[in-house]
């Protein structure tokens, strides 16, 4: 790691302001910390400050909370409340179960411990082309993607690129098919939608986001989906990277499935919406197997696989397949 | 882990020679290690004086090396240290505390899990900065005095190490998941340690381990409970 300064944010608003001030001339937000601190290690950022926002609630993030307005219940999360808080809290496993699974399946239990929410939705790609220092990608000022020629098992299905990557997050699914919207200070909004969070890499390769430098996130809320699913497939399902995810939420009129929104995860350069696979399971007995499983097999129209992971074809559905299961109270392996 | 990202060299900083007559290797080292930390403790607080602010009087630390107070085990330690320092370099290099492993580097591995305010965390992605008015447990202050905390006397009975370089970690992930839940089922379990990588493969013996610390049977099929 190259030599720094901490600078300890007593606020959100603290933290945007150093950020936007001339104090330091490269600073980095931090909370976790534990992407920065990988990006730091691997030489892939040399900042001269790291603002520290761990503090920015006065040492603890907020509670976890329900707001019920009209009949409406709706949750809101501390931008710093930890992926393993969200994964064990009582409410949002009763509320938004696709949330506390997606959680509950990020990394590890000493990751979960740290990793904080707004940190898992703005944790840069894990492409080993970005990581690597000593490739210059389209994605740190170069002329091309070394994917498309190089290894590319673990990169993307859909988009046009240039760039390959799949996007990280584990919440972001889960927050999309439940509204979710991030809360924001420093700029000239109050919020941004999950849906609206991210960009495609045609639309501007160096980062993933839509926020403007300064701009912070403050907490994060999300409607109530109590029936909603999350599932991913991993080369190793006790801790890894999913090779595919899924997140569901379903209406149900008994046991049929009267809307779905369906999203999944590491297959494309952002969260994809699935709106032909919601359309298709629409009306379909979640006791139907067959049903399911030809509505779970549109996931796959318009996606473009590389040299190495056209396997993903053949996972997407199955995830997506098992996420509705849980969606409706279904054990699944 | 099976992360996408390339493996690194973990670069060795112990010394290679042990000393013969009656000095163990680990008393040796640490008798080397914290001489060079009292060197470097002492030229750096010359070269900054007393002037040099500790990190709880501001909320500017750097970039200069300066003091950060850890609270480890129960003992207060006055380090100076780098920012750049994670949790892991000061406990090993800093505080003289080797018992806290460094592998991976990453996060990966879990050798260099500790708890901090009692929650499991890997002290090699973590700053020193961020630990700076927390309880920090290793695995040096699982003992109580000479007396073995009962996890690590299951450790030895159900002989759950090899090489033993990841059994720190092991420990102290074993230690969090009783903490929070005192009869773990076999599932949870091997969820609880899922972020310990063993590289000779010693689980089912840490299961053990784990399983009759919390009370339980250990298992006779090291498959599973329903192998």
């Amino acid at each position: 790691m190259n030599r720094f300064t901490i600078a300890t944010a007593t606020s959100y608003d603290d933290a945007s302001a150093i950020v936007k001030s001339d104090r330091f001339a490269l600073p980095i937000l931090k909370a976790g910390g534990m992407d920065v601190v990988d990006h730091l290690k691997e030489g892939l950022w040399e900042p001269d400050a790291l603002v520290d926002v761990l503090r920015a609630e006065g040492g603890a993030a907020a509670p976890i909370q329900e707001h019920r307005e009209a009949g409406r219940s709706s949750i809101r999360l501390s931008a710093l409340t930890t992926l393993d808080e969200i994964a064990t809290s009582t409410l949002i496993q009763a509320r938004c179960p696709a949330l506390a699974q997606s959680a509950g399946s990020a990394a590890t239990p000493q990751v979960r411990n740290v990793a904080t929410a707004a940190g898992n939705l703005l944790q840069r790609p894990r492409c080993w082309y970005y990581r690597s220092k000593d490739f210059d990608c389209l994605k740190k000022g170069g002329d091309r993607c070394y994917a498309v020629q190089g290894l590319n098992r673990y990169h993307a299905i859909f988009g046009d690129g240039p760039c390959h990557i799949v996007h990280p997050s584990n919440l972001a699914p889960a927050l999309m098919v439940a509204g979710g919207v991030a809360h924001l200070t420093g700029g000239d909004r109050d919020s941004i939608p999950i849906a609206k969070l991210y960009h495609t890499p045609d639309r501007g390769v160096r980062d993933e986001h839509n926020l403007k430098p300064g701009e912070v996130v403050t907490a994060i809320t999300l409607n109530a989906a109590p029936n909603s699913g999350f599932y991913a497939i991993k080369e190793k399902q006790s801790f890894d990277w999913p090779l595919v995810m899924a997140a569901v939420a379903l209406e149900l009129d008994g046991t049929r499935i009267a809307n779905a929104r369906v999203c999944a995860g590491a297959v494309a350069p952002v969260p994809w919406m699935l709106p032909a696979v919601g359309q298709a399971l629409r009306d379909v007995s979640i006791d139907d197997d067959a049903g399911l499983k030809a509505a779970c097999a549109r996931a796959t129209q318009g996606a473009a696989p590389m040299s190495d992971n056209a396997y993903k074809l053949k996972l997407l559905p199955v995830a997506i397949r098992r996420a509705v299961l849980k969606a409706a109270g279904k054990e699944v392996e | 882990m099976p992360d996408q990202t390339p493996s690194h060299h973990v670069p060795s900083r112990v010394p290679s020679g042990v000393p013969d007559g009656g000095v163990t290797r680990r008393s040796f080292m640490r008798t080397v290690g914290l001489s060079a930390v009292a060197a470097t403790a002492q030229t750096q607080a010359e070269r900054l004086g007393d002037a040099q602010p500790s990190t709880e009087d501001t909320n500017q630390f750097g970039p200069e090396p300066g003091r950060i107070r850890l609270k480890i085990n129960g003992q207060t330690h006055q380090l100076t240290i780098d920012p750049a320092t994670t949790l892991m370099e000061a406990l090993r290099w800093h505080a003289a505390l080797a018992g806290t492993k460094e592998v991976c580097d990453r996060g990966a591995c879990g050798a260099c899990s500790v708890l901090v305010d009692g929650r499991l965390v890997t002290s090699c992605m973590m700053l020193a900065h961020d630990a700076v008015g927390k309880d920090i447990t290793t695995v040096e202050g699982l003992a109580k005095g000479e007396r073995l905390d009962p996890i690590q006397e299951s450790f030895i009975r159900h002989d759950a190490l090899q090489c033993g370089y990841c059994t720190p970690g092991l420990l102290m992930a074993s230690k969090a998941l009783l903490s929070d839940n005192p009869r773990p089922t076999f599932e949870q379990i091997k969820q609880g340690l899922s972020g310990n990588i063993c590289r000779c493969g010693t689980y089912t013996n840490v299961f053990n381990a784990v399983l009759e610390a919390s009370g339980q049977e250990p298992l006779r099929d090291p498959e599973g409970p329903d192998a």
